[in-house]
């Protein structure tokens, strides 16, 4: 297995784009990191999305992607893990550059969630859920992440106003990122107020529809430091796993064991601690999500995670800070791009080009990429060489 | 001889005044109260259903009788709003308390007397030796107009009967069934809510023939009011059923365990058989019961019943109707109840 | 999905709540797998959840899917029943303030919803007070 690093990064700002399309996302996004690689070619391409059936009518992806960037005839591959699909994409095209198969490896995600109603794209992502066992009974998204809050909440003491401080922090995060859907901060008062969804989560606590696409190169090092990339980034970590599919058979359900395990071997792979990240992306659909996953990680200690959130730890200029970019809940989050969004700011932060929200002497850094209510995770670790 | 082996009953939680209704169409509710003898009525929650009302009563049925559900030969579901025009509620009964596949079912409709005709006929299959068991089920969400005087009264409940000849809580000891074409309440297929004759429905038609089929079952048996313990009658309000009592000689103390509707309302199929339930709640082995159904267009069924030692033992294996009545009772406002209800829908 | 086969297929887990029991490690599946995700057995014995158990968590839905808009707010939740064994359910008849983790329910067969004024009505189990 050779090392493997990221060429280059680009992305569609999030929001909803009412005037692009899924295939113009993701060529947009293609092209912008095409060019930020300062390649000719690509080898083969991954895309990552959700649900382009339930929201678009569309599926066969890999061709329609590599048709629409004019590379017709190369492999290309649609990959799908609900939430998870864009930093499953990066796994993939990462292994295929490890392993040898191809020199050249563009990865991406894309959602176009805005062409269906509310409700219309509630049901499209309970189709993440169990459909027999889980939405078939009314349950949402919303709703299994508040079974998780109430849990949470009812056995480790977290507080409302504590899931309202990751809102809060994401939000300062995101008024500092120019790619974010949403750049205005927001209060906790406005969290605690905002409109109910499914008890004890808010509107705002929860990440947005929207559209979006985001997309990387990946090679081998050698080739990295060829192209005269500098820093060069490389991927030191991958790892990915499942738990089961219904919140009910998880074995603790305040705990998100996928996380935890796609973490560890991550760590294994890279030979790194939690200790030793310096920042973290990741995968906030709903402020609890952040709380349970910093504790999965190894950030905090387990029960944990609403007070050091609470206590600025996580924050810009904190301990370990989580999400510069503003995370999901304010960078956006069309469901397939999100992973690979995820990819974008670890770069960039590596690279020293994060502007304001720049942590600093940012070395190693960690995304995490969760499908579901937690179903499936994927985590990698990015450092200069 | 053939009779009842286990009985079970089911209300909704939800109630709504005689007074709040009222209210909605600037009524006077005192008129209603007294002219109908109704306080309030009960009202299906948006997820119960006349199939629903039919399983829960059923499996409560079915802890009384104490039998294998596979032994069941027959269910029968009489009702006015059986969810499906055309797909029988006794398929889904059936299957839900496991009895399927070698059954028989049939969904009875004859306004407020489908559910004594189940009982009629799953009797009647158990004599003939046909069956083993059969159970015999009447469940209603019945609709009223809005602002129709229809509407104080329409209510939602279900009653389950398991007939037999082993292990009875109840003998049946003689039946008469008096029917002729009386057209005093009725609804055209594809019509939303039913019409009525107004104050056709009293003398020619309720009145006519439960009492024409109570006096036949009187005379075929050879007894008189006082031979018989508890009356009950169908229920469309509370005046009806009492004035039947007084015209056949029945005391207010006989009827008065078997008379719910003033706090029920007028349950349709499952009127006179949750008024069984509630008189086998209380009958003494020995002790005698008449039930005289009436359903619109026109018939009655009566049953003369004699309750055995048994209904001691099991009478505690499901709730008794009297808990049902009051157990987390919540009452709506109408603009609560017209949602519920389907008189209102998001949207339309 | 509410295609007829799809609901009709699964008719003895929603209306009789049949479970598997592993002839290996004796743990209880509801619905019924074909491998035992606890000791990866292949055989199984046909048993009937108990209908009694408790409220493990809860949430209460405002916004929902389209087949259920016109029943928000609803309570929706984890049960646990007397034998062990989790599902998903609405909790209903519950006066809010009632409305606790740990209270005990029954297992009442409900509507659970309908596709539509023409499809097909799919029942099951909500928990209410015990």
């Amino acid at each position: 297995m050779r090392e493997v690093a990221v060429l280059g990064v680009g992305m569609v700002r999030f929001g909803e784009l009412w005037d692009r399309s899924l295939r113009d996302l993701f060529t947009e996004a293609a092209l912008a990191a095409i060019a930020d690689a300062g390649v000719d070619h690509v080898d083969s391409l991954y895309v990552g999305c959700m649900s382009s059936g339930l929201f678009n009518g569309q599926e066969h992806l890999g061709v329609l992607m590599a048709d629409s960037l004019g590379v017709s005839s190369i492999p290309a591959t649609r990959v799908e893990s609900a939430c998870a699909s864009g930093g499953v994409a990066v796994r993939q095209g990462f292994m295929e550059v490890a392993a040898g198969f191809s020199e050249i490896v563009l990865v991406g995600g894309v959602e176009k969630m805005t062409d269906l109603s509310t409700p219309e794209a509630t049901y499209a992502l309970s189709a993440a859920a169990d459909q027999e066992w889980e939405a078939f009974h009314g349950v949402t998204f919303p709703g299994l992440y508040a079974l998780i809050a109430r849990a949470h909440m009812e056995r480790y003491g977290t507080t409302r106003r504590q899931l309202a401080a990751v809102a809060v922090k994401n939000h300062a995060n995101g008024a500092k990122n120019p790619h974010a859907q949403f750049r205005r901060p927001i209060s906790i008062e406005a969290v605690l107020n905002s409109q109910m969804v499914a008890d004890p989560l808010r509107v705002l606590d929860c990440s947005p529809i929207s559209d979006g696409a985001a997309a990387a190169v990946l090679g081998s090092v050698e080739l990295a430091r060829k192209l005269g990339r500098h820093p060069v980034v490389k991927v030191t970590g991958s790892g990915q796993a499942t738990d089961t599919m219904a919140l009910h058979d998880r074995r603790n359900i305040t705990e998100l064991a996928a996380v935890a395990s796609a973490g560890q071997r991550a760590y294994a792979m890279a030979g790194r601690r939690p200790g030793e990240i310096d920042f973290a992306e990741v995968h906030d659909c709903f402020t609890i999500a952040e709380i349970c996953i910093i504790e999965a990680l190894g950030f905090v200690e387990q029960g944990r995670g609403g007070p050091a959130t609470e206590a600025g730890e996580t924050a810009l200029q904190g301990r370990i800070p989580i999400n510069p970019s503003g995370g999901l809940k304010a960078k956006g989050h069309p469901v397939g791009a999100t992973g690979v969004a995820q990819l974008h700011e670890a770069v960039l932060q590596l690279r020293g080009k994060a502007g304001e929200r720049q942590v600093p002497n940012a070395r190693i850094g960690l995304i995490q990429n969760m499908g579901g209510s937690g179903g499936s995770c994927v985590v990698h670790i990015l450092e200069t060489e | 001889m053939v009779g009842i082996v286990g009985y079970g009953a089911s209300l909704p939680r939800y109630r709504i005044r005689v007074e709040e209704i009222a209210r909605a169409w600037g009524a006077d509710a005192l008129a209603f109260r007294q002219g109908l003898m109704l306080e309030e009525k009960a009202v299906a929650g948006p997820d119960e259903d006349t199939v629903t009302f039919a399983v829960e009563s059923a499996r409560r049925a079915l802890a009384r009788a104490g039998i294998r559900p596979e032994d069941i030969g027959a269910v029968y579901v009489g009702s006015e709003s059986h969810p499906y025009a055309v797909k029988p509620s006794g398929t889904i009964v059936a299957e839900a308390i496991g009895v399927t596949p070698f059954v028989h079912t049939a969904s009875f409709e004859f306004a407020c007397k489908a559910g004594t005709e189940a009982i009629f006929v799953a009797a009647g299959l158990v004599e003939s030796g046909r069956i083993r068991y059969g159970l015999a089920v009447g469940a209603d969400t019945s609709q009223g107009a809005p602002g129709d005087p229809l509407e104080y009264a329409t209510a939602a409940g279900g009653a389950a009967f398991i007939m037999g000849r082993e292990g009875l809580v109840a003998t049946l000891d003689a039946e008469c069934s008096f029917m002729t074409d009386t057209p005093d309440f009725w609804r055209r297929a594809h019509e939303r809510y039913p019409s009525h004759g107004g104050r056709f429905t009293g003398d020619p038609a309720y009145f006519r023939h439960t009492i024409g089929a109570a006096r036949a079952l009187l005379a075929k048996t050879g007894l008189r009011p006082a031979d018989i313990r508890y009356a009950v009658f169908h229920q469309p309000n509370g005046k009806f059923p009492r004035r039947a009592g007084e015209l056949l000689g029945f005391t207010e103390e006989q009827l008065a365990p078997g008379l719910l509707s003033p706090w029920i309302g007028n349950a349709y199929s499952a009127s006179s058989p949750l008024g069984l339930c509630a008189a086998l709640d209380v009958a003494r082995p020995g002790e005698r019961i008449l039930l005289v159904s009436y359903g619109s267009g026109a018939g009655s069924d009566a049953f003369l019943f004699t309750v055995t030692e048994r209904i001691s033992t099991v009478r505690a294996a499901a709730p008794l109707v009297r808990d049902l009545l009051t157990a987390g009772r919540e009452y709506l406002d109408y603009t609560t109840y017209a949602r519920f209800r389907g008189k209102i829908q998001k949207g339309a | 999905m509410m295609k007829p086969a799809s609901v009709w297929r699964v008719l003895a887990q929603r209306y009789r709540h049949e479970a598997a029991q592993c002839t290996s490690c004796d743990k209880i599946l509801f619905p019924p797998r074909r491998v035992c995700p606890h000791c990866r057995g292949t055989a199984f014995r046909k048993v009937r959840l108990c209908d009694r158990g408790r409220i493990i968590t809860y949430t209460i839905q405002h916004v929902s899917a389209p087949a259920f808009a016109d029943q928000t707010p609803f309570a929706v939740g984890i049960i646990e029943t007397d034998d062990g064994v989790r599902l998903m359910a609405q909790i209903v008849d519950f006066p809010p303030e009632k409305l606790r983790t740990g209270e005990r329910v029954r297992l009442a067969f409900r509507r659970i919803q309908a596709d539509g004024d023409s499809g097909v009505i799919a029942y099951g189990h909500k928990a209410v007070p015990e």
